[in-house]
Parts: structure tokens; sequence; C-alpha cells
């Protein structure tokens, strides 16, 4: 552990090679382009829910104001929530796991580059599908979990549900084609060396997500086939009339919903792990009980669903079956907020920007953590579902915890994504305004929650006592705004301006640092052998890469073909067929529009199209 | 140790680009992931299907007549258990053909046997041929299925019964259908080039797969048609 960090060159680190261009975007299937195509439209998509939350925030600021009609309000809930959770942090998770789990385990690429582009497009595509229609007033209106039957044709007939059901579906194909991909990444392509029990907490805990992924996404595709069919063909799943349970929707939903949780605030956890022995000087306290925790939450993640449902009348049996499971599930979580803890205690702390958000996740997380063991007990949930404290709680864990862990993570690898620092000083600015505006404005729903607010209404009449945490509420949202915007600015300047980083600036054990900053195309010009869990603290730097005068020449780095290893082809095909598979899906519209030749039109030109497409890919050579 | 283990990745030059870290190829722990997640699809179907029984207020149902109140006419119990059991046969048979079709691709390197049966043996178009034919020949049975069934007074609309069979049903089949698509693509490049050992790892790719969505039928005979 004596490794200083090294010191920074005077220009970026090149292979003179890299291309850019928008052709050379939609082409690529580098997966470390392909994470910030995932970053920058996860930001992007990160502004569009921020704005949704800021006007549902100025309506809710004083009792009967008028700035939005209810059907208004109900979209940009049902906006708000869906962006943030399938559009936001599962994308902004997507851009850790892309640009960080290849590097971390030694890979030059994840397993299938060109399935990873398909995986960013059809992303795109879905995000596109859902979002869209809000410019047109027709955006999903049924809240994030969509449930049935109200989302049946009976009683939503405009196209708002429609839309959501089809993005959904698309989004869902994306995140399983990744989870797919790296899963196999994750157990084939590991270095030398690189056995699991040393691989990163982040890549241990991105490979947990993919498990989860593949097991909870097809349950909600299901659930989501069905309400489709009910939608466009007439079927009965949820209609209550024909003898349909109207539960049915609700346990598929939250079958998927609870490891869906998971998928949300598992990589955040992974970030924060390798933050803060990085910036403690120690190693993480009790790594094998980290992993395993993590390996648990996914497990007892598919046991809880039901904690969703207290409050429908599953009977006594089945809510304290639940209760228990979930409150289960605060001993691994407690486990991993002790570690961290203990990682910090006695280490030599360095307060940079990143180690403040990782700190900031694990106070707030548990606040959140708290709220949710009081919740877990049916009695106390029967008083607090639908109401503002569980905006409050699930707040706590998705902002506090999520978003301030993937904060900690764009702190900490900007620097190995760009080869700059981003500016500590806006970096410190953007954490205090933002945490304060965090809490300022989740603090008080616990409150306005627990003096009867109910979630999901537009407006309030005064005199009930919640006026004033609403207003607190809102003023919260400013700060949170004030904050972003320093981060934008920050971003953007430090992307072109930023102080050169070098190879490893905070001094870091894992393996991406050995590696240049910015990652020529072919990551590591050989695959380094492991021998320890930190190799860079362990084991010598020129054990771990070839020394300088094997890996550039003439002042830049060797490109890929003066090192002699091959590359993937860059190709168009992924977004090809991504636009023709959402365009498919998108045909079933025109059902609903009543013009069922077209629908079968567009569906059987797309269709082949897709063929056509996968055909030409399947047998182009890779590289 | 670390130094000794990095001398002798050096002595053997560069670790080979296309190594991987259980051996096995990437398409085939893809492949794997992939029916795991499917049976989480198919679960899905399932339940939802066995919640469903029994709560359909009008008929036709799945093993019992059932008289209609308006017009008295009565509609017969829908599922046919001796046709299915030969169409169920039937896929079984095909995965039989399709370990045949992975042996005869593994051993074409090997001597031609003199034996006529032996030979057939060899025959990775003969193999692949009979599956996708056996598979056809089940997509022939569900179609007549589906048909009888809606000329019976089934359909996906009538009742949950209907709606929950058919979309069950109707995702197997269509996984059989691309089963079927995927077996004459590699059919095709048998003819254009032959399929060479070197190959199996394609087929034996097809054949997981096959062989799952026959389990999966499997699950769906017993549980749905067998089980009253």
């Amino acid at each position: 552990m004596t490794t200083m960090a090294a010191p920074a060159p005077a220009t970026l680190p090149t292979t003179g090679e890299y291309k850019t261009g928008i052709w050379s975007w939609l082409t690529t299937v580098d997966h470390k382009r392909i994470g910030i195509l995932y970053l920058v439209t996860a930001l992007f998509f990160f502004v569009w829910g921020g704005l949704e939350a800021a006007i549902i925030r100025a309506q809710l600021a004083g009792p009967n104001m008028g700035l939005v009609t209810a059907q208004q309000y109900n979209q940009l809930f049902t906006m708000h929530g869906t962006t943030m959770v399938f559009l936001v942090i599962m994308p902004l998770s997507s851009a850790f796991f892309n640009f960080l789990i290849p590097l971390q385990i030694g890979a030059r690429d994840v397993a299938f580059p060109r399935l990873n582009a398909f995986s960013y497009w059809v992303f795109l595509a879905g995000g596109i599908v859902v979002t869209l229609p809000i410019l047109f007033g027709m955006a999903p209106d049924g809240g994030w979990f969509g449930y049935a039957p109200l989302t049946t044709k009976a009683y939503s007939s405009g196209y708002n549900i429609d839309y959501w059901v089809l993005g959904l579906q698309i989004l869902g194909v994306a995140s399983l084609a990744a989870a797919f991909n790296f899963i196999t990444t994750i157990i084939n392509m590991r270095a030398p060396g690189m056995v699991l029990m040393r691989m990163p907490v982040f890549t241990w805990m991105s490979f947990v997500v993919q498990f989860l992924v593949i097991l909870a996404f097809p349950v909600i595709t299901a659930a989501l086939v069905f309400l489709l069919f009910d939608r466009f063909f007439g079927t009965n799943f949820y209609t209550v009339a024909a003898g349909a349970d109207p539960l049915l929707w609700q346990h598929l939903f939250w079958v998927f919903g609870h490891p869906e949780v998971y998928i949300l605030i598992l990589p955040a956890f992974g970030l924060v792990s390798e933050v803060l022995p990085t910036f403690s000087r120690k190693p993480l306290f009790g790594y094998p009980v980290i992993v395993y925790s993590g390996i648990l939450i996914g497990a007892l993640g598919f046991g809880v669903w039901a904690h969703h449902m207290f409050s429908v009348g599953m009977g006594p049996i089945a809510d304290s079956v639940f209760s228990v499971t979930t409150m289960l599930i605060a001993i691994p979580t407690g486990v991993k907020i002790l570690n961290w803890v203990s990682t910090m205690w006695g280490g030599q702390i360095r307060f940079t920007t990143s180690m403040m958000f990782a700190i900031a996740l694990v106070a707030m997380f548990t606040v959140g953590g708290i709220s949710g063991i009081m919740h877990s007990s049916a009695p106390a949930d029967l008083q607090q579902t639908d109401s503002y404290f569980v905006v409050a709680h699930f707040h706590y864990v998705l902002v506090g915890g999520a978003v301030l862990g993937i904060m900690a993570g764009v702190y900490y690898y900007f620097p190995k994504l760009t080869g700059r620092m981003l500016d500590e000083t806006l970096g410190k600015w953007h954490f205090w305004t933002f945490v304060i505006g965090t809490n300022l404005t989740f603090f008080p729903m616990h409150m306005s929650g627990l003096y009867g607010m109910p979630r999901r209404i537009y407006t309030y009449d005064a005199g009930q006592g919640w006026e004033m945490y609403n207003l607190l509420s809102s003023i919260g949202v400013i700060f949170q705004a004030i904050g972003m915007t320093i981060f934008f600015v920050n971003f953007i300047r430090s992307w072109k301006k930023g102080a050169i980083a070098g190879n490893n600036p905070w001094g870091a054990p894992t393996l991406e640092w050995a590696i240049p900053s910015p990652v020529p195309d072919y990551n590591f010009a050989h695959i380094p052998v492991v021998t320890s869990r930190y190799p860079l603290w362990d084991q010598k730097a020129g054990d771990l890469v070839k020394s300088e005068a094997e890996t550039t020449t003439g002042g830049r780095l060797k490109t890929a073909a003066e090192l002699g290893i091959p590359m993937p082809f860059p190709t168009i095909l992924p977004l090809v067929a991504a636009v023709f598979m959402t365009a498919m899906l998108c045909g079933l519209l025109f059902i609903h529009a009543g013009n069922l030749p077209l629908a079968l039109g567009i569906m059987i030109t797309c269709g082949l199209g897709l063929a056509f497409t996968l055909i030409k890919w399947l047998t182009s050579p890779l590289e | 140790m670390a130094t000794a283990a990095i001398a002798e990745s050096h002595s053997h030059g560069e670790v080979s680009h296309h190594r991987t870290s259980t051996g096995l190829n990437h398409r085939k722990v893809a492949v794997w992931a992939f029916i795991g997640s499917e049976c989480m699809l198919f679960v899905s179907l399932i339940s939802t299907y066995l919640i469903y029984k029994g709560r359909s207020v009008v008929g036709p149902y799945p093993h019992e007549n059932w008289t209609d109140p308006a017009t008295g006419k009565v509609f017969k119990e829908i599922l046919n258990i001796p046709v299915t059991s030969a169409s169920t046969f039937v896929l079984l048979m095909s995965s039989l053909a399709m370990v045949l079709a992975l042996a005869a691709v593994q051993n074409k390197d090997k001597p031609m046997p003199t034996g006529w049966w032996d030979r057939q043996l060899r025959s990775s178009k003969l193999w692949l041929w009979m599956t996708a034919l056996l598979g056809t020949t089940f997509l022939g049975f569900q179609a007549y299925e589906f048909t009888s069934f809606v000329h019976e007074g089934l359909t996906i609309r009538t009742n949950l019964f209907g709606s929950s069979f058919f979309t069950l049903t109707g995702f197997h089949g269509a996984h059989v259908t691309v089963g079927v698509l995927w077996l004459l693509a590699l059919l095709g490049i048998d003819y254009k080039r032959g399929l060479k050992p070197a190959d199996a790892l394609n087929v034996d790719i097809a054949a997981l797969y096959w062989h799952f969505v026959d389990v999966v039928w499997i699950a769906i005979f017993t549980l749905i048609y067998l089980i009253k």
C-alpha cells in the first residue's frame, strides 16, 4: 500500500486513431463508447425527469394551486417515476457496467460487442416511445407500476397506456440482452488470476444485478404481454367480470418490481465499495461478507414482493410471512453499512467529492433503510401505505442511495472516462447544495405523510397541517436544481478543460487504474496476470502492464494494429435492428386505431427488415 | 509466486485472444443464461394458467362439459388428450433426432462405418431434417388443435381459460417455430459447405434450445392436459 498517485502527463495519451463524428458513434461497438452513450442519454433523461418532478413540486408548494390539471398531474407523476427508474438510474448503472466491467476484470471488450450496441439502441428507442408522448399530452398516466385493471382499456381507453406497455416491453429487451452479455463477460473473460473472489466489488454487485435482470424481467414481460393482449386483442386476463383476479397484475408486477429495486441500488453499493477503500487507504473491511451479503440481498429480493400489497387483504398468514422475509433483508443490508463504516474506521480519509458522496450514501441510505424496516411490519404499513411517508422512504433509498452512489462513481471514474479531472471546488458546491436539497425535499415528506397526506393527489386543501412541509419540500427542489446545474457546468467544462488526470490520480488499487486515461480502444496492451484483490496496492505496476517503452511509440500509444490486437469492426447493423424491432412493435398501435391492415403491413415489413438485418449481422465477421 | 506466474505468461507469449476463464464458449454460457431467463417467462405463463384454472365464468372448459344457460347448447370438454399425447410423442422424438444430429456432426471426421444403419447415423442432414420435420409436425398438430377449438367455440377472447391457454401454448408454439427456423439455417450451412466437427458447437447450442423447448412442453402437457 505504498503506491502513491502516479504523476500526470502533460497531454492526454492517445493512439492517434480516435475517431469522432456522428457516424463513429452510431456504429461503435466499443464498450467504453457505449458506456458514454448510456451516460449522456441517462443524464439527459435525468434533466427530463427532474423537470417533471419540479413541476409536481411547484403544483404542491401550496394548497389549491392550479399550475396543472389532475390529468396532467397523473401524467407527470407516472412519467417522473417511469423515467427515473427505467431511463435514469438503470441506464446510469448500465453506463458503469459497460465502461467498468471489462476494465475491472482485465478484458478487452464485452463478450458480444455488437449485442452490446444493440442493447443501447433498443434502450434509446424504448425511452423515446415512453417519453415522447408527453409532448402531445398523451403520456402514460397509470403510475410507474401501471396497476391493471386500471390500465386496461375499460378504464384507460386512450393511447397513453399503450405507449407505456410498448415502451417497457422494448426497454425489457434492452436490459435482458445486456444482462446475457455481462453474465457471459464476467463468467468468461476474467484475466488470468482474476478468480471470482478477487473481483472488484462493483463487478460482483453488477454480476448479482444481471442475474436479477434475467430472472425478474421475464415476469413483467409476461404481465405486459397479458395487458397488451387485453388492450389489443380483447383477452380477459385483467377483466374482473370474466372472473379475472384483480391482484394478478400486482403479484406479477411486484415479483419483478422488488428485485428491480435491488437492480437499482446494488450497482451504487458496488461503486461506493470501490470509492471508500481508495479514499480511506484501507482494503474494504470484510470483502467476502460484502460479496455474500450482496448475493443474499439479491436472492431474498425474490421472496418479499407482497410487502408492497399489505393493504389488499391477503390475510394474516401471507402478511406475516412477507413481513418476516422483508425484515430478514435488513440483515445483509445492515452488514454492508457496518462494513463500509468499518472500512473508514482508522483510515487516512481524503474528503474528495467522490468520497463525500459515498459517505452521504451510507448515511442517507440508512435513513431510507430504517423507514423501510418500519414498512416491513404489516400493521405499521397499513398506516403508512399510499401516504407521503412511503414517498419519503423510497426517495431516500433511490436518491439518497442510488443517485448519491452513482454521483460518487461519476466523480471517481470521470478521469478514467475522459482523461481529465472534474473540478473539486465545483464538486463540493454540487455536493452540499444537492445533499441539503435532497434532505430538505424528502425529510418533510415523512411528516406530511404521518399527518395523513396521500400520494398521487394533484392538490390539497389548506388547514390539514400539510402546508409547511409541502413548502419545505418544494424549496428543497430549488437546491437540488442548483446542485445539478453546477454538476452539469462542471461536467461539460471539465470534459474539455479539466486538469489532466494520468493513469491513477486517486492512488486506487483496482485493475482499471493501471492503464492510460482515457483508455485506448484495446484497453490492455497485454492481458494482466492478477494475484491479489488489490493488484495496484499489492503488485508492482510493471508486473501488471507492459512498460511504457513497449506500449508507446513516438510519444503516443501504440495502435491495436501495432500491438497485433484484433478489434471488432464498427457496424450500423445493431442500430438498424433496434429501429426495425421498435417499429414492428409500435405497429400494434394501429390496431388500437382500428386500422388492422396498416398494423399488419407495418409489422410484417419491419419484421422482414429485422430478419434480414439479423441474417446480415450473423453472417458478417466480428473482427 | 506472482513473479513466477507472470514470467510464465510472458514466456508463453501473448495470452490467447479467445481464451475464456471457464473454457466454455461465450455463446454457450449466454444460451444457458438465456434458458434460465426463459424458464421464468414460462413459469409466469404457466402460473397464470393455473391461477385462472376454474375461474372462467363461461365455458367451454378444459376438462368438463358446459351447457350455455342462455341457449341450452352443450359445449364438450375442450382438451383432446389422445391427440395431444401423439403430438407430445412427436416432439419428444424430435429431441432424440436432435441428439443424433449433434452426434453426426461431432463424428464427421471419423472413418465411415460399413453397416447401412451406422452410416445413416452419420448423416447430419438426415437427422437435422428429421428434427425439423418432427417439430413442424408438432406445429401442425397445434394448428389443428387451435382451429378445432375455435370451431368448438373457444377463442382467445371467450373466457379466462381461452385467454391463458392460447397465450401459453401460443408462446410455446412460437418457440418451436424459432427452433425450426434455426434448424433450417443449420441445414442451409450443411448444404452450402457441409457441417464439420468444428461446427459442433453451433449445433450444440441449437440443441440446447431445442431440448429446453421440449422440456417446457412436458411441463405444459402434464400441468395443463393431464391434471384435471
